[in-house]
């Protein structure tokens, strides 16, 4: 295997995992702050939809991505609705926005676009191209380097490089600041912060939104970024692996990227060997892109040990007087 | 002087003014539907005091101090602090108002730093940096004042009840708080954390602190108040000082009635031997041995009471008798060896063989508390044939004995049909008690017999305990209370780091020599 190979099995990997990273961090900050979300599937879904719709119609995907987040925002803000407010139950919140999504994305589109449930293919103004950064063409020839920095690093869409601040951010805004020690502090003794004088209900209504922004641009990104326009189910789980990723980082936010970095690789393994050649065994296509889905199961069955999660999460705040 | 440590979000006042009350309350009402909590409640606590408010369980104090911080607000009446007119619809106003409040449950986030603990709602900044650092600042300068000392960069769940209720403390002290409310806060205490507990409040009182003792133990009323309020069925029925009175004369106020503090009993006339426990181990899922070789024995007709500080294997020594935990070694009931591992070693079995087992933990252990007093009263003898028929109960016979057997012991209200957790501490604890002494065991395990039970309650459970005795049982007393232990007891064992220290006749013993071997120093007489 060629530098040139492992470049772009990493360089897949990276495009791949950011759907995932953003995803994660998004569930990283709302059940940090004690909602547990199933229903980042869902929001990734209609983010992707109409980010793909709006930026078809207006051909901006500026206008698109805004729209993508809107909607996601929207559902995280039932999702606040139901179970914060109306103390609800949170998986069941949860369930309820997978479905909602996964049939209303199809069905607007059917109706508005009559292309059998996708929106059109968007051209290349309502489409996030890739940036080539500063100097990655003239060090393109410089050797091993400048192929790392052209073919892995440079080329991106504007969306990776956001997913991947977002991770030393989201530590930054969790430990060095007052919001995040109260983010934290919600998630694992709700009471401690009502005593505190602090109220609960908005700060978990912060997190919630939070959450929604960042799927929304997860969302976005899958259909404007990854793709080419919206096509039926197209998040294909990924909500759901980013929960797994988010176990399996113990819901911290470089291991969140680590995780989310091995799915990634996973995925793009399975896109570029389709079908793998042991020598005795040609391991079929089916199996490849099954192997993201059933490291999930290995690591959900408790591969990676103890992962305590927020002690006071998935469990609505009432206040005991 | 309070604007020493000026650190937290209030300006430090003036030093109060010593005729002025810093709390007065006047004509404070608050009714739940038709239950009334508090009944025109009127207090004044001068600055600079110890005050302590005492009764049973129900008598509306938390009510009143959950009035006082904010969480509720009262239907009639006012609230001065020192001397000015204050509305406190929340915790934050009652932060602001130089109120502090020390609850019975701490409200700690356990994986935070005890810094961390600290500031959490008054930061002071956006920025975590500067707030720790000046936290840190003032942590060491209340540490020097009041013996306050916990480790500012210690993780709240790995240090001990004691050192997380000083962090309660240094919490409404960085708030600038001048008025201290303590919710029961020797509840999870050790004799020992409950004096430096009684050290820290005499040094803040002595720098003009005001402060406010909730409790039920008597002893502690009259041994650190400078006042005293009583409460009962949400009025207050007196207020005196504290040098005027005698724990008789609170007791009376507190139940209405005449209560004897001591306990009746003769001397104990034992029998041959019910249980014999040789060289008892336990290992725990941590690999840590829980008990390294305990014996004891106890005869007919007494009872035997195992104190220690919580923790010391105690617990362990229940379970293992009452079948809830596997153990090496052997145990002999009636001179017949019972099993201590494989598929009899259950409560079941145990039951069967005539040893009851009161657990310490009855919310847990001892009731399910969402099913009905009734359904209770039969878990762990439902098998007998009186009850049930295969798979079948009889539940109209269960519900009328369950009736009986709630008159009997004095479980008010004495409706079988109310679920077990809409009973409070004493009576949820009676049901337990009814079910286990009923059928006359050979063996009664008892674990922590009177906590969160009220003092009325407190004296029947006891009288409860020496009856069983006096009909030739056999008890094994488990308590944390000391003076429980000393009460009830005919010997008494220490248990210490899962071994027994020694062993004393009651009669014999003293305070002192039993706190020495519960911290594990053994004294001349261990066995």
């Amino acid at each position: 295997m060629d530098l040139l190979t492992v470049l772009q099995v990493l360089d897949s990997t990276v495009r791949l995992a950011t759907p995932l990273l953003l995803a994660c961090l998004a569930g990283l900050f709302s059940e940090r702050a004690g909602i547990f979300d199933i229903g980042l599937e869902g929001k990734m879904l209609a983010a992707a939809f109409f980010s793909a719709a709006i930026a078809a119609v207006t051909g901006s995907v500026w206008i698109g991505l805004g729209a993508g987040i809107l909607a996601s925002l929207s559902l995280s803000g039932l999702h606040g609705l139901a179970s914060i407010t109306f103390r609800g139950n949170q998986l069941i919140s949860g369930v309820a926005i997978n479905f909602l999504a996964a049939g209303l994305t199809v069905l607007i589109a059917q109706s508005w676009f009559q292309q059998g449930g996708r929106t059109p293919a968007l051209l290349s103004g309502g489409r996030f191209g890739g940036i080539t950064l500063p100097g990655a063409e003239a060090l393109r020839e410089v050797p091993v380097l400048g192929p790392i920095y052209y073919e892995l690093i440079s080329g991106h869409s504007i969306l990776v490089y956001v997913a991947f601040a977002c991770v030393p951010l989201t530590w930054w805004i969790l430990y060095r600041t007052r919001f995040g020690l109260r983010l934290r502090a919600v998630g694992e003794n709700p009471e401690a912060v009502d005593t505190a004088g602090i109220s609960v209900i908005r700060l978990r209504y912060a997190a919630v939104l939070i959450c929604g922004l960042l799927c929304g641009i997860a969302g976005a990104y899958l259909a404007t970024a990854l793709q080419a326009g919206f096509v039926q189910d197209m998040t294909a789980g990924r909500g759901y692996i980013a929960l797994a990723a988010l176990i399996f980082a113990k819901w911290r936010p470089w291991q969140a990227l680590y995780a989310t970095l091995l799915f990634g690789f996973l995925q793009a393994i399975a896109l570029r060997y389709q079908n793998l050649d042991l020598g005795f065994f040609t391991l079929p296509v089916q199996a490849m892109d099954a192997l993201p889905y059933i490291l999930t199961v290995v690591i959900l069955a408790g591969f990676i040990g103890k992962a305590v999660p927020p002690r006071a999460g998935g469990e609505p705040y009432v206040k005991e007087r | 002087m309070t604007g020493q440590n000026a650190n937290g979000a209030r300006q430090a006042t003036a030093a109060p003014d010593p005729q002025v009350p810093a709390i007065e309350l006047r004509g404070i009402s608050k009714a739940f539907g038709p239950v009334q909590a508090n009944k025109g409640i009127s207090m004044r606590v001068m600055p600079g005091t110890i005050h302590g408010i005492i009764g049973e369980n129900g008598a509306g104090k938390s009510t009143l101090m959950s009035i006082l911080y904010g969480f509720y607000k009262a239907d009639a009446g006012e609230i001065m602090i020192s001397g000015r007119p204050t509305v406190i619809p929340d915790s934050q106003a009652a932060i602001a108002a130089g109120i502090g409040m020390v609850f019975q449950h701490f409200k700690l986030v356990e994986n935070f730093t005890v810094l961390e603990n600290i500031i959490l709602g008054v930061e002071g900044g956006g920025l975590l940096r500067p707030s720790l650092a000046k936290a840190r600042a003032a942590l060491k300068s209340l540490a020097e004042e009041y013996e306050l000392n916990v480790d500012p960069d210690a993780v709240i769940e790995d240090i001990g009840v004691g050192q997380q209720q000083r962090v309660e403390i240094l919490k409404a002290l960085y708030r600038q708080a001048d008025i201290l409310i303590l919710d029961e806060p020797t509840g999870v205490l050790t004799p020992a954390e409950a004096d430096h507990l009684f050290r820290i409040l005499r040094n803040l009182r002595d720098e003009g602190k005001t402060i406010i003792l909730i409790t039920h133990k008597l002893r502690e009323i009259m041994e650190i108040t400078d006042t005293v309020s009583v409460m009962r069925r949400g009025e207050m029925t007196a207020t005196v000082k504290t040098t005027e009175t005698s724990p008789e004369h609170l007791a009376e106020l507190m139940v209405g009635r005449k209560v004897l503090l001591r306990v009746e009993k003769t001397p104990a006339t034992p029998g041959k031997p019910v249980l014999e426990v040789d060289n008892l181990r336990v290992v725990d899922a941590a690999g840590v041995e829980r008990l390294r070789g305990v014996s004891l024995n106890i005869r007919a007709g007494e009872v035997l009471g195992l104190a220690g500080v919580a923790g010391n294997g105690q617990s362990e020594l229940l379970e293992v008798l009452g079948g809830m935990m596997p153990a090496a070694g052997q145990v002999l009931l009636n001179g017949q060896p019972i099993p201590l591992t494989g598929p009899h070693a259950d409560g079941q079995s145990r039951r069967t063989a005539g040893i009851a087992h009161v657990p310490e933990d009855r919310q847990r252990k001892g009731l399910i508390m969402d099913y009905t007093a009734w359904e209770n009263s039969v878990f762990g003898y439902h098998r007998d044939p009186a009850i049930g028929r295969g798979p079948l109960m009889r539940n109209a016979a269960i519900l009328e004995h369950a009736q009986q057997q709630m008159q009997r012991f004095d479980v008010r209200p004495p409706n079988p049909r109310l679920a077990a957790k809409s009973f409070s501490g004493g009576n949820q604890q009676k049901v337990v008690l009814a079910r286990e002494i009923e059928r006359g065991p050979d063996l009664l395990l008892i674990g922590q017999p009177t906590r969160g039970v009220d003092i009325g309650a407190i004296e029947f459970i006891h009288q409860q305990i020496i009856a069983l005795r006096d009909a030739g049982k056999a008890i094994l007393l488990v308590s944390v209370e000391l003076d429980e232990i000393m009460a009830l007891s005919d010997r008494i064992a220490v248990i210490f780091d899962g071994r027994i220290m020694g062993e004393v006749a009651a009669d014999q013993a003293s305070a002192q020599e039993l706190g020495l071997m519960m911290a594990g120093v053994a004294t001349g007489k261990a066995a």
